[in-house]
C-alpha cells in the first residue's frame, strides 16, 4: 500500500513535481507560494533555484522546456504580472519538455497588495489552468498538468489559493517516474516568435484551446457528483470543500480544469438540476462564460467577489443564517508589526525624527506605514518605491522631494528595484534611495537571494555587492552605514536629502530572525530613572510597554537586545544586561 | 462527527507547531485530518489563528464561527477576539498572559480589563499561567507544551499518545523538557 502522510498544500505541489520527473524549478519567493521551492530543494534529483524575479524564473523554465526537460516556475499572483511578458508568448511557442507555472492567489489578502484572480490572466493568455482542492489533488494535478502540457503542447498553470497552499491534509506518496529528455530540434516557426512565425502560432493556440475545451468533457479532473436534483453547484478549488461541508447531498460539478471550460459538460450538468449556483472565489470567471452560453445560474449576485469564501457564507445565502451562537466582541486590533530588534525600526526612527516621507515598497518594511513610526507613505508593487519617487521629482520639481526618500529591501532591490535606479541615473535624479539591507528576503520567511552568497540548495556562491552594483550603474554617491548607528544615519539622511546629488544609502544590519544574529544582551528598564517621557515608546517596539504608573517595562523574553530604545532614552533609564 | 480545534495567539508564540502536534495526534488516532495555517505577514507579531479539524472525512480546512469544540488561546486578548467561534458547549483554554498590541502601546486603544471573568460568564473556561510554569521548569520556550498539555484532556486521545508525538516533533535537544512541560500542564489543577 502507498504510504500516506499529512502534507501542506505547497509541500504536496513540490512532491507532485518530484514524482512527475521535473528536472528544473526556478522561482522568486512570495506568500503563499514560497514553500513549494523550499520543499522541492530537498530532492537531489531536481535542480532548484531562486531567481531575482518571476520574469526571470519563467524564462529559465521556458529554456529548460525548450531543451527538452520537464520544468517548473513558482510565484504568487502578483508575480505573474512580472512574468506575464514571457507567459503570453510561451503560450504561442508551446513546450518541448512539459512546463508548469504554479501561481498562488491570495483571496483575503493574508500577505499581498491586491486580490487579483489568476484565471483572468490565464484566459487572456490562452493558458490552461488546473485548480486542486486539497493536498492530494495538489500532488495529483501537478502530474496531470505535465501530461496536459506535453499532450497539448502548452504551458499549464496550476492555480492555488492561500487556504490550499497553507492547509495540511492527507497525501498518498508515489515514486518518482523519470521522464526521458526530449530531443531538441531547431524549429524557427515554433520557437522564434517574430511576426511571420507568431502569425502561424496564433492559429495553433486557438486550435489547441478548442481541442482541450472539447476534451475537457471527459478529463478525469472534472467530475459530476450526482446528488439532489433540486440544487446544484459548479465549483472548484477550496470553494468545493465549503460546498461539501454545507450541502453534502447536493449535485456538484467539480471542475479541476478551470480554463478552458467544457461547454457540453456544463450544459449537461445544468440541465440535470433545477437551480445551479456557481461558487467561485474572487472573479466570476466560470459564471460569465456559463451565462454567455445562455444558461441561467446564480453567482455573484449572491456571493461576493471579495475575500475568502467560507461554509458560513454559503449557509447565510442558502438558509439565511450561519452557525454562530455568540456575538463578536469588539477588541483592540493587533496588526502585524516589526519584530523586536528589527533594523528597519532603527532606520524608520531616524526618518520619523526628521519628518521624512518614504516612498515604500514590498516587504516587512511596508509595516513602517503604521503608527507610531508612520513614515511610509506609499506601497504599490515590487520596485515602485524608487521609480515613484522619481515621478514625484520630475512632476513637482526637485525641491518637492527634499523631505522624501525611497525605501526598498535588498531582495526587492534585486527583484525590480535596480532597473528603476538605472532610470534615476539616466534621467538626472537628485533623489535619496535607501536600500534596507538585512541580508535576506524577510517577509516570506528568510530566503536567500543574489546578494547573500548562498543558493536555494544551500551552496556557497558569489554574492553581489550592492554598493558596487549601484556605483557600476553610475550612482554618483553611494554610502554604506550600520542601520543601528542612528546618529550617523541621521547625519547622512539630512545631508543627502538636502543635496542635489543622487544618493543611495545602504543601511546594513541582518534580520534579527536570521540564525546566529541575536544580540548578546537584553535591555532592562530602570523604574527609578524613568521620567515617563515616552520617547522609547515612539519607536514602536512590542517588547516595551507601560506600567500602570506610566513608567515603562521591557519584556525580556521578547527583547532581542538591539539597544535602539536605549539610544533614545535621555535619562539613562534603560540599560543593557547580559542575557 | 468532525472535531474542531482552534489555536489563537500572537505571531511568534508558536501556534503553528502546536496545531501540527494536535494534527499528528489525531492522524495517528486514525482520523482524516486537515490543518490550516498562517504564513507571511501576519506572523510578524499580528493576531494569528490556526485550525485543526479531524473526523471520518473532513472537507473544509478551517473552523468557522459557532463551530469550535476547543479553542486554545495563548493570550487573553486573543481569547476574547475569537471566543465567538465556540460552539454553545465549547471549551476555552487560556494561557493567562497579556501582550499589548501596538494599538494599546501607543494609547490609541485600551487593553480590556477582566477578560477572563467576562469570558467565564459565557463559556466553560480553564486558564493557566504557562509562562510562569515554563520559567520554573527552566525554559520559557516550553510554554507551548505546558499549555498544550493543559488543553489535551479536553481533546482526548490519552496522555501517552500526546507524549509520543511531542517527542517526535520538538527539536531533539528539548525532548525531555518539553515532555516534562506537557506532563505538568496535563496534570495541572483546573
Amino acid at each position: 500500500m502507498a504510504k500516506k502522510t499529512i502534507m501542506l498544500g505547497n509541500e504536496a505541489i513540490a512532491r507532485g513535481a518530484y514524482e512527475a520527473g521535473v528536472k528544473l524549478s526556478s522561482a522568486y519567493p512570495g506568500t503563499p507560494s514560497t514553500e513549494i521551492s523550499e520543499y522541492l530543494a530537498k530532492y537531489d534529483e531536481v535542480y532548484t533555484e531562486w531567481a531575482p524575479n518571476e520574469k526571470v524564473a519563467t524564462e529559465v523554465a521556458i529554456g529548460a522546456s525548450f531543451s527538452g526537460v520537464r520544468s517548473l516556475a513558482c510565484m504568487k499572483h502578483v508575480g505573474l504580472n512580472v512574468a506575464s511578458d514571457p507567459l503570453y508568448t510561451f503560450a504561442y511557442t508551446g513546450v518541448n519538455g512539459g512546463a508548469v507555472i504554479v501561481v498562488a492567489d491570495d483571496p483575503g489578502l493574508a500577505s499581498s497588495q491586491n486580490e487579483q484572480d489568476t484565471r483572468m490572466v490565464a484566459r487572456s493568455a490562452h493558458v490552461p489552468v488546473l485548480e486542486p482542492s486539497d493536498s492530494q489533488e495538489a500532488k495529483d494535478f501537478m502530474k496531470i498538468a505535465y501530461e496536459i502540457s506535453e499532450e497539448y503542447d502548452t504551458p499549464v498553470i496550476l492555480r492555488t489559493t492561500t487556504k490550499l497552499a497553507h492547509s495540511q491534509s492527507a497525501v498518498e506518496l508515489c515514486d518518482r517516474v523519470e521522464v526521458d529528455d526530449k530531443e531538441y530540434s531547431r524549429n524557427v516557426a515554433k520557437y522564434v516568435m517574430m511576426p511571420a512565425s507568431a502569425i502561424g502560432r496564433h492559429v495553433v493556440v486557438e486550435d489547441r484551446e478548442n481541442r482541450l475545451a472539447s476534451d475537457a468533457y471527459s478529463l478525469s479532473v472534472n467530475r459530476i457528483e450526482k446528488g439532489d436534483n433540486k440544487i446544484g453547484f459548479i465549483t472548484s478549488g477550496i470553494a468545493y470543500q465549503y460546498v461539501k461541508e454545507v450541502c453534502p447531498n447536493a449535485s456538484v460539478l467539480k471542475l479541476g480544469l478551470v480554463n478552458p471550460l467544457s461547454k457540453k459538460l456544463i450544459e449537461e450538468f445544468c440541465s440535470s438540476v433545477e437551480t445551479v449556483y456557481v461558487f467561485e472565489e474572487l472573479e466570476p470567471v466560470i459564471e460569465e462564460q456559463v451565462r454567455a452560453w445562455g444558461i441561467n445560474v446564480i453567482g455573484k449576485e449572491a456571493f461576493t467577489r471579495q475575500g475568502e469564501y467560507s461554509a458560513n457564507l454559503l449557509k447565510r445565502v442558502l438558509y439565511g443564517s450561519d452557525d454562530a451562537v455568540f456575538d463578536k466582541t469588539a477588541v483592540p486590533n493587533r496588526p502585524p508589526i516589526l519584530c523586536p530588534g528589527c533594523p528597519h525600526r532603527s532606520v524608520y526612527s531616524v526618518l520619523n525624527k526628521l519628518k521624512i516621507h518614504a516612498s515604500g515598497d514590498i516587504g516587512c518594511y511596508t509595516l513602517g506605514a503604521v503608527p507610531p513610526l508612520g513614515v511610509v507613505d506609499t506601497c504599490v508593487c515590487m520596485g515602485a518605491s524608487i521609480s515613484a519617487l522619481h515621478g514625484m521629482e520630475k512632476g513637482k520639481g526637485k525641491d518637492y522631494i527634499k523631505n522624501w526618500v525611497a525605501v526598498i529591501g535588498d531582495s526587492t532591490f534585486l527583484h525590480t528595484g535596480v532597473n528603476s535606479l538605472i532610470n534615476l541615473v539616466y534621467n538626472k535624479s537628485t533623489a535619496t534611495v535607501m536600500i534596507l539591507d538585512n541580508r535576506t528576503t524577510g517577509m516570506t520567511g528568510h530566503q536567500d537571494h543574489a546578494a547573500t552568497g548562498k543558493t536555494l540548495k544551500g551552496e556557497e556562491t558569489y554574492a553581489i555587492d550592492l554598493a558596487e552594483l549601484c556605483r557600476a550603474i553610475g550612482v554618483p554617491n553611494v554610502i554604506e552605514v550600520n542601520a543601528f548607528d542612528t546618529k550617523e544615519l541621521e547625519r547622512i539622511v539630512k545631508e543627502s536629502t538636502q543635496s542635489d546629488v543622487l544618493t543611495v544609502i545602504i543601511t546594513k544590519a541582518p534580520c534579527v530572525l536570521l540564525k546566529g544574529q541575536k544580540f548578546p544582551n537584553v535591555c532592562k528598564a530602570n523604574f527609578e530613572a524613568c521620567k515617563k517621557c515616552g520617547m522609547c515608546l515612539k519607536i514602536g517596539c512590542p517588547a516595551i510597554t507601560k506600567n500602570s504608573d506610566g513608567t515603562i517595562k521591557i519584556d525580556q523574553t521578547m527583547c532581542n537586545g538591539c539597544g535602539l530604545c536605549k539610544s533614545y532614552c535621555k535619562f539613562n533609564a534603560i540599560e543593557t544586561v547580559v542575557r | 462527527m468532525t472535531k474542531n480545534i482552534m489555536i489563537v495567539g500572537v505571531g511568534g508564540q508558536g501556534t503553528l507547531l502546536t496545531s501540527r502536534i494536535i494534527g499528528k495526534v489525531a492522524l495517528e488516532g486514525g482520523y482524516d485530518v486537515k490543518i490550516s495555517e498562517v504564513h507571511g505577514m501576519a506572523q510578524r507579531g499580528g493576531s494569528v489563528v490556526t485550525f485543526v479539524r479531524y473526523g471520518e472525512k473532513v472537507s473544509e480546512p478551517v473552523v468557522e464561527e459557532g463551530q469550535a469544540d476547543v479553542i486554545i488561546a495563548f493570550e487573553r486578548l486573543e481569547a476574547l477576539r475569537y471566543a465567538h467561534f465556540l460552539k454553545k458547549d465549547g471549551v476555552l483554554i487560556v494561557n493567562d498572559c497579556r501582550i499589548d498590541p501596538m494599538t494599546v502601546v501607543i494609547g490609541a486603544m485600551e487593553y480590556p480589563e477582566g477578560i477572563l471573568e467576562e469570558l467565564k460568564n459565557k463559556h466553560t473556561l480553564y486558564s493557566i499561567d504557562g509562562q510562569k510554569i515554563a520559567l520554573e521548569l527552566g525554559n520559557s520556550k516550553v510554554l507551548n507544551s505546558v499549555v498544550l498539555g493543559f488543553a489535551a484532556p479536553y481533546i482526548g486521545f490519552g496522555k501517552d499518545a500526546w507524549l509520543s508525538v511531542v517527542e517526535a516533533t520538538v527539536p531533539p535537544k528539548t525532548i525531555e523538557i518539553n515532555k516534562k512541560a506537557f506532563a505538568y500542564g496535563y496534570e495541572a489543577e483546573r
